[in-house]
Parts: C-alpha cells; structure tokens; sequence
C-alpha cells in the first residue's frame, strides 16, 4: 500500500478554482484527483484533433497529442493516459509518451502500491502485455484476459497459441489458448482460458480453464486440477500459504474449492468475489444463499441479513476482522458491515473504506446527483458536485474529503469525529 | 399427429450435427438425455409434458405451420412430438438419426419467439421444451456449425463476433472522430465511472454497422444524456450461448455484462436494438446467475427512445414522410410489452403508420431470432421458405402503402432483409434509430 505520512494531514482546506478551464479550452472532460489529493486533471481538447490533460490549470507538458483517453492517477501519485500521436498508442506519464510506441494500448493497471504500470498492446495484430514500457517479447496472434501481479513484476495473460480460422469448430474445441506468464506460455493448450491470477511473490499463475465443451477446472503452472467442474470462476491465493481458491459449480450448485478439495460444507445459489484477510486466515465470499437473495459468507456462514439486486465491493478491515461490502434492493443501495445494513440508502455508493485499525467506516455516496460522505452511518452535512474515495489519515483520527463545489475542487481534511457518531 | 419422422431435404450439410453425429453412440445419447432430464429438468419439464392434452391448438401460432400449408410436422406440438417427448417415451433410447432430426428442428425450426404459448389454452411455455432439447444437442456436441462459432467466440472475447480486445475501443473512437464533422465536440465516453447509463450494443455494431454506434453517440449528445460505454469485456450484450444451450457460458456473459455496470457505477443498462440480448439479459443469463431479476434497470432502445421523445429530451424536426409499417420483435414484445412504447415513437418519428396484421403480442415473427438465423447458410432457406406467412403479411401492409419497415431489433433487421428480397415485397428496412437521426433536431438545426 501507499504510505501516506508524508501527505499533508495539517492543512485543513485548499482549493483550486475549476471555471477557467472551460474558458480556456474547446470542452473539459470529467476530472481525476491525486491519491494526496494535491492534484486535479482533466483531458482538455485544444483544438480539432488536438488533446493535452489540464492538471491545475495547467497543461500537461508540451506535447499535444491526437488522442487521449483513460485518464488515472496511479495509487503513488503519477498521472497516466493512453495517447495517441501519429497514429501510435502509447502510455504517458506525467505529460511524457513512453519510449515505444504500439499499434494500439488498452486496459491499463496498476499493482496496489503504484510502483509497476501494466497494459495490453497491439502492434501488427499481434498481442502482448507491457509492463512499465517494456513489451513481452513473445507475441501472440490473440490475448483475452491480462493479470498484474501484487508486487508489480510481473504480468500474465490468455493467449492464443494455435490458429484456428472462423469455422473450424472442431479444431477450436481441440484447444487453442492457454495462458503466459511474462509472455511466456505453458505447454498445456486448452480450449478457453479466463481470469488469471499471480501469486504474491510472482512465480505462480493461476486461471480458470475449459479442458472441453463441458468440463472446467482450474489450472496453476499449467497442470489442471484433478477434479473436473460445470464451470468455475477466478481463482486467487491465498497471500500466506499460496494455495489456490476458486468457486467451482457442481449439480446446479456453488462451492468453494481449494487446490480441487470442497473447502466449505455449504453450497450456495451463487459465489463469487472470495477474498482473503490481508493475514490470510479468513476467507470470505459474495454469495446467494437462496434464489435471488444476495449477501457475504464468511468462512463458509453467510450473513443474515439479505438482499435482492446486488451484493457488491465487498473488503476487509485491515486487521481482517471486520468486513464491510454494499447491497442493493430496488434501486437503493447501503453499506453494510459485518451483517448490519446502515440505514441510509443511496442512489449509489462507492466501496467502503475501513480506518487503519477497523473501528471506523466510510463510504462516497450519492442521491439525486449529489455527493457526500457516511462514516459509521453518520451523513457529512454537505453535499457536493462530484466526489472521490474517502482516506483516512495514518492514525485514523482524521479523513482526506475531495469534493468539487460551486465550481471549484476543494481538498479537506476532517476529524473522523465531526462525521461519526 | 401420427406419421414417420419428417426426412430432411437432400443437400442440407451442416459439418457441426454431421460431425457431432458420427461421433455418437446409442449409450452416449442415453446417458446424455437422462442425464439433462433427471439433473436439469424437474417440476416444470413434469408439469407441462403431462398437462399438454395434444389439442394442437399451438399450431395455428407457428409461422412455420402457417408457412408449410399446414403441415404438422411444423406445428410446435408436432415439433415437441418429434423431439423430447419420443426422448422421454424412449427413456433416451433413440437413434443418432433421431438426434441429427432433432437438433435440425430445435435449432431451425423454431426461433423461441413464444407466440404458441399464447395459443396453448394452458400457457404451456414450448419454448422451454425446445430449449431442453437444444441442451441436449448441445450436451451431444451436434449444434449446428455457425451457431457453434458464434458461441464459441462468446467463449474466447466475451462477444459475437470474435472483436479482440483492441478492435472495440478504437471502433468507438473512430466514431466519434467521424461523429465530431458533425458535432465538433461531441464524446463517447469510455470507462467514465459513475455516469447515469451505461449503453450496450451487440458486435455486429463495431464489426459491420459502426453507423449505429455513431447515431447512438448523436442521439446521447443531443438528449444531454450522461452516459458511457465499456472499454473492457463486458461491452457486448449479446449471447448466443443461451440459444446453443450452452448455459455456462451465457452465464460468464451475462456476469461480465453486469459486472461491468457494476465497475462503472451506472444506475442503468440502456441496451441498442436488439431483441435476444434483452431476453439475455432480463430474463435468462440473470435467472441462471441467480438473480430473480437484474441487478440493473434494463432499459431497452424502444423504451429509451420512447422516454427521451416524452420527455422532450430529443425533439423531432421534421417527421419522417415516408410511410413505414412497424415490426414487433418477439423478445421485447411478447417478452417485454414494449408494443405500445414502439408504437409511441413509431407515431412521434413518422406521419403515416400503417398497422401490419396481425401485430402487438399477436405479431409474427421475423424468423431469425432464436438463433435461427444464426445457423447460418446451411438454413437460410429453411427459414425463408418457413416464413411465408410473413412475407404475406408484408406484401399486404405494402398494398396499403408502406414504404418502408421498421424493425427494432437486429436479428429481425436482418431475416426480415432476407424475407423482403427473396419474396421481392419491396419495403426498405430499418431501425428507429435510423429514422431519429434522421429526423431529429440537431445542434446546427436547433433555434429559438
């Protein structure tokens, strides 16, 4: 994670006006705020066919690019977007194009600290991933699903290693894909390879895989389980002793599976989204313990409590203790944590956000248009124009709130105390 | 009905059920049948198998039916007869032959367009007994070779049409260059979290209709609508895995499609026109993932564009004169009950709207959907020779002065192209979103 110590925790409100900007260029798109909360950008057009990113106030460097689209900061601070120059795709950081150029570049992400940057890319129809600039030297002539590993050094994708024209559906069920690892590819084929994932130190590849029309498993390192599924879902391991975890369907129903053994007793409608406790002890899981009812299990025992659109970003407190996710019923959501529903209902709400050491809560969230905070089910009393993820400060006494109003981005910091009960 | 199972016209080769059926042994279709039967089916397969009464009043609602004089092979008791009921007398003991006839009826003989349950005095739903026996087929590896493809680049890109990761998001961009000749500042906004809709298509859009995606995004401009589209997977709503009977996977879209939404932060699924996609996505991929109803509010184009003329979001600058005769797609019709919707902006486009007969939920059906079209060339006769009823009806609403066919989905789009050629009626096709762009007040038109 980021160490944010070094932000500025004591200055309790900065502004930056954002009306200018609109005079100053053709449109405005929708803006992005530094994780310190120190920055504001936005791609601007500047003329026909001509694009820069506005970071407050100013232009970004002094290329001006054809295109720009997906503009993130990364989670230490350096703004990123896809820019296009001359035809080529390419990452820029901080106003500067990466040394190679692509055909084409989509989907980028970062690792949980922000030190690595990862995306796929296209060059002459053939695929890899690039990480931090650098292409695979393997190309392949498909690549579907892409994973970044936690520590950042690594990336992995499905790819395709046999040609298969349009048609030959007998070839194709023979096996095509499998799955690369810092672009290089397993020996085994398969006939679809899905949501891969890297173990924490980076050696191991996990990925849903379909041996067959019919049965699916998961593969690690290329060796599929012993045990054949209906379908299964993404696989992830488990930070501590990197063993692999994934739902795996069986007579109409869901299960968890660890390395090809059940590892809970119940069975369920639906599960998905298993995750672990940063320490690795407990495991937990969106499911649906009956027909159209929504909720999170943890350690194989759902909630209680129910809910019938949507159980959604589900997380862990640090400590692993305390887990917080969102539910919708009609078309409100709400926090809940730990079973308990709060009970405020919003339009929508963003993942929650839980302190440092698990105690408090806090979620964006938005009714009619209007954004605001909830920390502990306390509502912030004011409501903004547009809104970003709530952090609290190292100690957890206080909450970085970046909001726009009344035209201008407004960085504050707030003790946890004037929102919470 | 009593007779020998129908023989299939000579000629008719097909290298998915004629592969898949020289693979079969009578064992391997035994255990597959009860295999699906005992472990998929329960109460409902039970309930309408020993309600039906064989009164053959289905028959009458069969465009098929209707399109071969009446034969009862075509009928779609007579179709149930030849398929899972002689699997369920047999107990699954039944020929390779039967197999091969049976995956050629399920898959090409009947498009699911449900209009026979509202014939069947009891609402038996035939549409799942068919269904039950594309499973089947599915199960023995004998779909046909083009639906099978299709599914199988479901399978490999999450989309229709084997788009590659890439392809789609520049498509998009393309089109929004080409889209800013006429609206200098006009976006599609990609990956933009947390806007009001997320707007889904199917792949033919980027892969050979992109001016679709161009008239959505001068559509959306327009309206002030605060929208955005999928870069990731996840995009195309489309699913031919749920006509192959290929559950799985229609369940790994439809996760990918809503999962999406949910990444985005959207408060709504606006779909494009396209009728199987919303059956996909309202009523069978939820329902196998576990939902009663979607997560989302899924808002089909006929109801989006019904809201945005209500509501004055687009106004019409000049209605559209030629005279047009409206299609109603089975799944948003009989599936949706967006008749009269349709028929609202049909009414606020054009100046003249000559009624088909019969129409609303009591419509024919273009005989495409349900994957029919789908199979391909092998059956592109088949289902245009088994049509003829429509081309009827068509060629009738011509003699009252349409001019032009508006079908707001795409598969019907697109058989009903096939059927107007072939019986040479003489009516252009097109969607509603062809006649909005056309007709809608535009920026440089707009005045006080």
């Amino acid at each position: 994670m980021v160490d944010s110590r070094s932000w500025d925790w004591d200055t309790s409100e900065k502004k930056i006006p954002l009306d200018s900007w609109k005079a100053e260029y053709q449109w405005v798109e929708e803006p992005y705020v530094s994780p310190d909360g120190e920055k504001i950008a936005a791609v601007v057009n500047v003329d026909e066919g001509e694009f820069t990113v506005c970071v407050n106030g100013r232009a970004w460097g002094e290329t001006v690019f054809d295109k720009i689209w997906h503009l993130r900061f990364s989670p230490d601070g350096r703004l990123t977007a896809l820019v296009s120059e001359m035809g080529e795709w390419t990452m820029a950081v901080n106003g500067k194009a990466w040394e190679n150029k692509f055909g084409y570049i989509w989907e980028p992400r970062f690792n949980a600290n922000g030190t690595s940057i990862a995306a796929a890319v296209q060059q002459d129809m053939q695929y890899a991933m690039v990480l931090n600039g650098q292409p695979w030297k393997q190309t392949y002539a498909n690549m579907t699903f892409f994973a970044l590993s936690p520590d950042g050094r690594h990336t992995a994708g499905a790819v395709q290693v046999e040609s298969v024209d349009s048609g030959e559906i007998h070839k194709f069920q023979e096996g095509s894909f499998t799955a690369a690892l810092d672009g290089k590819p397993w020996d085994a084929r398969f006939v679809n390879v899905w949501n891969l994932a890297i173990s924490p130190e980076g050696g191991h590849l996990a990925a849903e895989v379909r041996l067959n029309l019919y049965d699916y498993t998961i593969a690690v390192d290329g060796v599929p389980w012993d045990a054949h599924y209906a379908t299964v879902w993404e696989p992830v391991f488990n930070p501590i002793s990197g063993t692999v975890v994934a739902p795996v369907r069986e007579k109409g129903m869901w299960g968890l599976a660890e390395n090809g053994n059940i590892l809970w007793d119940r069975r369920f409608f639906q599960l998905w989204h298993q995750m672990f406790s940063p320490d690795g002890s407990r495991l937990a899981a969106i499911v649906a313990p009956s027909y159209g009812r929504w909720t999170v299990a943890v350690d194989g025992v759902p909630w209680s409590a129910t809910f019938t659109k949507l159980v959604t970003d589900a997380v862990f407190s640090p400590d692993g203790q305390r887990i917080a996710a969102l539910a919708k019923d009609a078309e409100t959501f709400r926090v809940v944590v730990d079973g308990s529903p709060w009970s405020g209902t919003w339009d929508m709400a963003w993942k929650p956000v839980f302190s440092p050491d698990g105690k408090d809560v806090a979620a964006k969230v938005e009714k009619k248009g209007q954004y605001t905070y909830a920390v502990n089910d306390r509502v912030w009393s004011t409501s903004c124009d547009a809104a970003w993820d709530p952090i609290f400060s190292p100690e957890g006494t206080h909450l970085m709130l970046r909001t726009i109003e009344a035209g201008s981005y407004v960085r504050r910091i707030v003790p946890v105390s004037e929102i919470a009960a | 009905m009593a007779g020998p199972l129908k023989k299939e016209k000579a000629g008719v080769v097909d290298e998915g059920i004629d592969v898949g059926i020289s693979r079969l042994s009578e064992a391997k279709i035994q255990s597959v049948i009860n295999g699906v039967i005992e472990s998929e089916t329960g109460a409902r397969l039970k309930t309408y198998v020993e309600t039906c009464i064989h009164c053959g009043l289905c028959s009458e609602a069969c465009h098929y039916y209707l399109s071969h004089d009446k034969d009862p092979h075509y009928s779609p008791v007579g179709k149930v007869k030849q398929t899972i009921w002689e699997m369920l007398r047999k107990k699954g003991r039944v020929s390779p032959e039967f197999i091969r006839r049976a995956a050629i009826i399920a898959h090409t003989e009947c498009n699911l367009c449900k209009r026979c349950t509202q014939y069947c005095p009891f609402g038996i739903d035939i549409t799942y007994l068919m269904s039950v026996v594309r499973r089947i087929i599915h199960k023995l590896g004998v779909t046909p070779l083009y639906i099978q493809d299709t599914a199988h680049s479901h399978s490999v890109t999450m989309n229709q049409m084997w788009v590659k990761g890439d392809e789609w998001p520049d498509t998009l961009q393309w089109q929004e260059e080409e889209a800013r000749v006429e609206i200098p500042d006009l976006r599609i906004p990609m990956e933009k979290e947390g806007a009001d809709i997320m707007y889904s298509v199917i792949a033919p859009e980027p892969k050979f209709q992109a001016q679709l995606i161009y008239q959505a995004a001068i559509i959306m401009q327009v309206a002030g609508v605060n929208w955005t589209m999928p870069a990731s997977v996840g995009w195309d709503n489309s699913d031919m895995a749920m006509f192959t009977g290929d559950n799985e996977i229609m369940g790994r879209l439809k996760r990918s499609h809503f999962e999406t939404a949910a990444r985005l932060k959207v408060k709504k699924i606006v779909m494009g026109e396209c009728g199987h996609a919303f059956r996909s996505v309202y009523d069978m991929g939820n329902r196998w993932l576990g939902w009663s109803m979607p997560p989302f509010t899924i808002v089909h184009a006929i109801e989006f564009y019904h809201d945005l003329i209500k509501e004055g979001r687009i106004k019409i600058a000049k209605k559209y004169r030629p005279p047009i005769t409206l299609h109603d797609p089975c799944n948003v019709v009989r599936g949706g009950g967006l008749h009269e919707k349709a028929r609202y902006v049909a009414h606020a486009l054009c100046e003249n709207v000559i009624e088909m007969h019969p129409n609303r939920e009591h419509n024919y059906c273009c005989c495409a959907g349900g994957g029919v079209i789908n199979t391909g060339p092998p059956f592109k006769m088949t289902r245009i020779e088994g049509n003829r009823v429509k081309a009827e009806q068509l060629f009738v609403a011509k003699t009252k002065g349409a001019e032009v066919l508006v079908a707001p989905c795409h598969n019907c789009h697109s058989g009903l192209h096939d059927i107007v050629h072939h019986y040479e009626i003489g009516l252009d096709i097109k969607f509603f979103g062809d006649i909005i762009y056309e007709v809608m007040e535009k920026p440089a038109q707009a005045g006080p």
